[in-house]
């Protein structure tokens, strides 16, 4: 909302500097966002006539005119503007007078003629943009008088930013009365007088809405020349509000909505047959409106018709046909009360926002409307003439919105905001926003805010407006006392935490990317029967789905840092994901990790190393050894979007807590460039509570390690070798470590050589050779017999 | 006697002279001289000899003593020197990078979140979570924001086509524990939040802290001690300078967002605006079967990014979801 600060002036006196104003606002909720200066320091200038204009001897684009100052003179003045024609009633810069930025101007003779002044732009009168052309003054503009007088020059324009709680202050009479409320200083207005009928012309009006519109006043004004230039200080404070001149009784229409904050609508009468009805649309009925959009409506909408079809969308916007054109010559003002919640329901249905469905949606005031009518009538008569039939006010009088009496217990405030304030100064300020107040001594006070504060309901709502008016900056700062209580944080944020800072000092950054992914980026990690979750008004096909896995957000990530030289990638995100199941929406929290290209920073003393399946590994058993998961099983697995023969399942307790694994390499190519990229993926919520430690005893007496070499078929995994040692080696084996993997020569070309040190120890006595060389001669006949392994020589 | 404890003391010499090292020196010391050594012992054996036998003899074993501790020493010498020269030699260059794995680093909105869960729980706050894909009611209705009002314009919100949607706000976490539990309550509901909005200064999807404390006796003055501590230990500015302005969110009441002033330095002049708050609105508690007369409460809603953009000097909201190394890195 921009509000000038003349008009406001004109409603309630301005006592504070403009920045104290703006502060005194801002201060009170409705926030100041900018502060524009209009025509400030522009003197001098009159309105003048052009009587003559001849092309200049010496230059083809300018012309020499002779200018009529009424009784400042006339004068000759050299322009160049295009629009320059004898007839045309503009803005004189007189020698001496100041113009925008300070511009002084003098006689100066421009190629050989001498210019006593210069035509003015709106442009060069900080009036406006446009400078393409001289300012064009309606030709019933008194020649010779002072600009100043005719519109406000030294003008600022505030531009609010209102809460949607405040459409009363969407107006110059709002803001007055929340400037009046703030200072203490009287309302100098509005004083609106009825003007008289001087014709029986009426439309008869039925309201067939209910309550979606309970009042509805209309006037019929014949004979008006809509053809008469709007006037310049209508315009100028029209502009000034940020709205644009159409022709003069819709600028007078918006003017008043300006003014008062009621949004009027002007019909061309003759288009209206019979009367008017407030009615619900019918399914299907069309309706074109000003904008030139045709609709069709639903049952829902609200329409205001007449005995033939829909003539307006109410409360948003008129239609096309029964509009004011130049050539109109009676016209029906509408100046109507539309309830909030429908309205606002229409307007989001048909994508419609407009000055009016801004106002109704936020509630004006349901006894403005007459006042409305009779403002804008005096107007309209002033500038077009024209004949007013009587005001129409339909009403109906049982759904009109009414005010609620408040009961208010003026200890309350105390409590709520944590200040004593003395009830005469409550009553002071409760007084200024005009409501009225029944108060007695013990009792609590019965309060009823006016009719334009449809947003006071309840107690805390004056306790609100109290503390506003008085400003936040006399509450004071306390701290409440509460009772005491010993939490630990749940362990799931404790969880998440030491994840973090595990993988942290695991050499990896962490990345926020975005939830929602493309349709092509879910499907690569998407299992086939998968269903996406698809976003219905998405920000672009980009940001379409939602993720079911944290992996395209990771390797788009990596793919940015690759691109800008970075050798060694190892990233990881904590976040949600989503999938449907059984039509039902699972939402989980995962933990994802990434390495891509070197496995450790470039560092001297060993050469540069590729990461590989093994390191993303050694992260995941870390990591899960962090949170208390010693027994972990990783288990080869097929999953989309990873490479078929390095993939593996991690189980833990029976589980599947997540999967780990190369990025299948027909998807990194697309990465554009050679090399892997390992992933991982864990559910955090699948990952069991750290059960507590239970101690065992430490044994005091050395351990014994005997090493193995041993050679088996390929087919034979690790897991399925140091599962047998474990079964075979008994009780004493402490420890297992597989410390090589050997292929080449010695070893059949479809063998490999494991090699395996065994740690024995026993917690009551020092083991004796014989012991452990049973336990050893066991390993090796159960590792012959189940897996055919030998021993390598 | 005198026999044995010369040839004592010429097989000790020879095995000092023969010792590379002082570990095997201080066994030679042991094995002759310590309690149970050779020659120790030899010297205990004296006390049976005759006066006149024990006086030549024990002139010879104190001797072999004297001349194997002696050598002993001179032994001990020449080996801490070739210590030390050994020493010498096996100089590193202390300057040379270390090896290993380099520290990553977190994202400076967790580093953010954080130091903001930090500071509440040390305040007896727990710390909830919610659901990012939520329903109208927790979202919208149960927050007092009913379909159409005016204020959902202030929430551009995503949608899904089942009527879902993803929430714009932490709030419904405040709905999700109110019904389950009864006050006194004190909690911070950090997360990820979603507007349908994209440019330099807003993003898509953003985090925000969501804070409620619930109680007897609570006022809006408690409200704002307790932010404005929160705000000075998070910037680390004991005179941070703070306004309250009044504001407007429908499930508070009176409501307000908070102003800060930060020192030049951030190359950010006037009032910077950092949250809103306000006292939970009566209409919430009944919403959620709470006595509006016997409690009352406040909430807060944090904006992470715009907390953590302040504390850093970050200029462009974007570089968050960027995660470009050469920008996470400064944060390590």
């Amino acid at each position: 909302m921009k509000v000038s600060t003349e008009w406001l002036s004109e409603w309630v006196p301005l006592a504070l500097s403009l920045s104290a104003l703006s502060e005194r606002l801002t201060m009170a909720g409705l926030e100041v966002e900018a502060i524009e200066s209009i025509a400030a320091g522009i003197e001098g200038v009159v309105t003048a006539k052009i009587v003559h204009a001849a092309p200049h001897p010496n230059a083809a684009r300018l012309q020499v005119c002779q200018v009529d100052a009424g009784t400042r003179g006339t004068f000759t003045v050299v322009c160049g503007a295009p629009n320059v024609r004898p007839g045309l009633v503009g803005c004189l810069a007189l020698p001496g007078a100041v113009v925008r930025d300070g511009q002084q101007i003098s006689i100066t003779t421009i190629r050989g003629v001498e210019s006593h002044g210069m035509l003015c732009s709106a442009r060069e009168l900080d009036l406006g943009d446009a400078q393409d052309g001289i300012l064009e003054l309606p030709s019933t503009a008194v020649i010779g008088s002072a600009l100043s007088t005719m519109i406000a020059l030294n003008d600022s324009v505030l531009d609010l930013n209102l809460t949607p709680n405040r459409g009363d202050c969407l107006s110059v009479l709002g803001i007055a009365r929340e400037v009046s409320a703030l200072t203490g200083a009287g309302l100098r207005g509005p004083s609106i007088v009825p003007v008289p009928a001087s014709s029986e012309r009426a439309l008869p009006i039925a309201l067939l809405a209910d309550s979606s519109c309970p009042r509805y006043v209309g006037r019929v004004i014949e004979h008006v020349d809509v053809t008469v230039a709007t006037p310049t200080w209508m315009v100028e404070r029209l502009r000034r509000c940020g709205v644009r001149s159409i022709n003069v009784v819709v600028d007078v229409t918006n003017y008043v909505m300006l003014a008062l904050g009621q949004p009027l609508h002007a019909f061309d009468l003759t288009t209206l047959t019979g009367g008017i009805r407030v009615r619900q649309a019918g399914s299907g009925e069309r309706l074109i409106l000003l904008d030139g959009s045709s609709l069709e409506l639903d049952a829902e909408a609200l329409v205001i018709a007449d005995h033939q079809q829909a003539v307006a969308l109410a409360g948003v916007m008129g239609g096309q046909t029964s509009g004011v054109q130049t050539a109109t010559q009676h016209i029906f003002l509408e100046s109507a009360y539309f309830a909030p919640i429908p309205l606002a329901g229409t307007a989001r249905r048909y994508k419609l926002h407009t000055d009016a469905s801004h106002r109704f949606e936020r509630g004006v005031d349901p006894t403005g409307q007459a006042r409305a009518v009779e403002y804008a009538t005096r107007l309209i008569i002033d500038v077009c003439g024209g004949s007013p039939g009587p005001t129409t006010d339909a009403t109906l009088a049982t759904a009109i919105p009414r005010p609620t009496s408040i009961t208010f217990r003026s200890t309350q405030t105390a409590q709520v905001l944590g200040i004593e304030i003395a009830a005469d100064e409550m009553h002071e300020l409760l007084t200024r926003l005009q409501c009225s107040i029944q108060r007695e001594s013990i009792k609590p006070w019965q309060v009823t805010p006016p009719a334009h504060r449809p947003d006071l309901v309840r107690e805390v709502d004056l306790i609100e407006e109290i503390a506003r008016l008085r400003g936040y900056h006399t509450l004071t700062e306390s701290r409440p006392a509460v009772q005491l209580s010993l939490n630990l944080p749940p362990s799931a944020a404790t969880q998440k935490r030491k994840i973090r800072h595990h993988l942290q000092a695991a050499g990896y950054f962490e990345a926020i990317t975005y939830s929602f992914i493309s349709d092509e980026q879910w499907q690569r990690f998407a299992d086939a029967q998968a269903i996406p979750l698809t976003l219905a008004n998405p920000i672009s096909q980009e940001m379409k789905v939602m993720r079911s896995s944290l992996w395209p957000g990771l390797i788009a990530a990596a793919r940015h840092n690759l691109h800008r030289q970075q050798a060694g990638v190892r990233l990881f995100e904590i976040g949600m994901v989503f999938a449907l199941a059984n039509g039902e929406l699972l939402q989980r929290t995962r933990i994802a990790g990434l390495i891509a290209g070197l496995a450790q920073p470039e560092q001297w003393g060993c050469g540069p190393r590729e990461a590989d399946f093994f390191d993303v590994k050694h992260d995941v058993e870390n990591l899960l050894r962090a949170c208390g998961v010693k027994e972990v099983e990783f288990g080869s697995a097929i999953v989309a979007g990873l490479h078929p023969g390095q993939t593996a399942r991690v189980i833990a307790f029976g589980q599947v807590l997540g999967v780990l694994g190369a990025l299948d390499p027909r998807q990194s190519n697309a990465l554009d460039r050679q090399g892997n990229l390992f992933l991982f993926e864990l559910d955090l919520e699948a990952l069991p509570k750290a059960p507590v430690t239970c101690y065992r005893p430490v044994s005091r007496f050395p351990s014994v390690r005997r090493d193995l070499s041993v050679v088996v078929a390929e087919s034979v995994t690790a897991e399925m070798l140091t599962k047998t040692v474990k079964a075979a080696a008994g009780e004493h084996l402490r420890d297992l470590q597989l410390f090589d993997v050997y292929r080449g020569q010695g070893v059949d070309s479809d063998k490999k050589s494991l090699a395996l040190g065994l740690i024995f120890q026993d917690s009551s006595s020092t083991l004796t050779d014989i012991q452990v060389e049973v336990a050893v001669a066991n390993v090796v006949a159960r590792l012959a017999h189940d897996l055919g392994g030998r021993l390598r020589t | 006697m005198s026999e044995s404890a010369t040839a004592l003391l010429e097989a000790g010499l020879a095995e000092v002279a023969a010792a590379s090292d002082l570990a095997s020196l201080e066994a030679i010391r042991v094995r002759f001289l310590g309690k149970k050594g050779l020659i120790t012992e030899a010297l205990k054996g004296l006390g049976q000899l005759e006066p006149a036998a024990r006086r030549a003899a024990g002139a010879v074993v104190n001797h072999a003593k004297l001349a194997l501790t002696d050598a002993l020493a001179l032994r001990r010498t020449a080996l801490d020197e070739l210590v030390i020269t050994a020493l010498s030699t096996a100089t590193v260059d202390v300057s040379l990078p270390g090896r290993g794995q380099s520290q990553g680093g977190l994202h400076p909105v967790t580093l953010a979140l954080e130091r903001i869960e930090d500071l509440f729980t040390g305040a007896g706050f727990e710390v909830v979570e919610g659901p990012e894909v939520e329903d109208d009611y927790h979202n919208f209705e149960a927050l007092n924001i009913p379909a159409h009002h005016p204020a959902r314009a202030m929430h551009d919100t995503f949608y899904f086509p089942d009527g879902k949607l993803l929430r714009t706000h932490t709030s419904p976490v405040q709905i999700r524990v109110l019904r389950d539990r009864r006050p006194p309550l004190r909690i911070i509901a950090p997360g990820r939040v979603y507007r349908c909005d994209y440019d330099q200064t807003h993003s898509p999807m953003f985090h925000q802290v969501e804070g409620l404390l619930i109680d007897e006796d609570i006022s809006m003055s408690d409200l704002k001690g307790v932010l404005h501590e929160f705000l000075i230990r998070f910037f680390e500015q004991d005179d941070l300078q703070i306004r309250f302005r009044p504001s407007y969110f429908p499930f508070t009441e009176p409501s307000a967002e908070v102003d800060i002033k930060l020192p030049s330095a951030h190359g950010l002049t006037g009032w910077l605006e950092v949250l809103g708050c306000g006292m939970v609105h009566p209409v919430v508690l009944e919403n959620v079967g709470i006595d509006a007369e016997r409690y009352r409460g406040f909430a807060f809603g944090l904006g992470v990014e715009r907390l953590a953009m302040l504390r850093h000097g970050i200029n462009d909201l974007r570089l968050f979801y960027e995660n470009d190394l050469q920008f996470l890195r400064q944060f390590a």
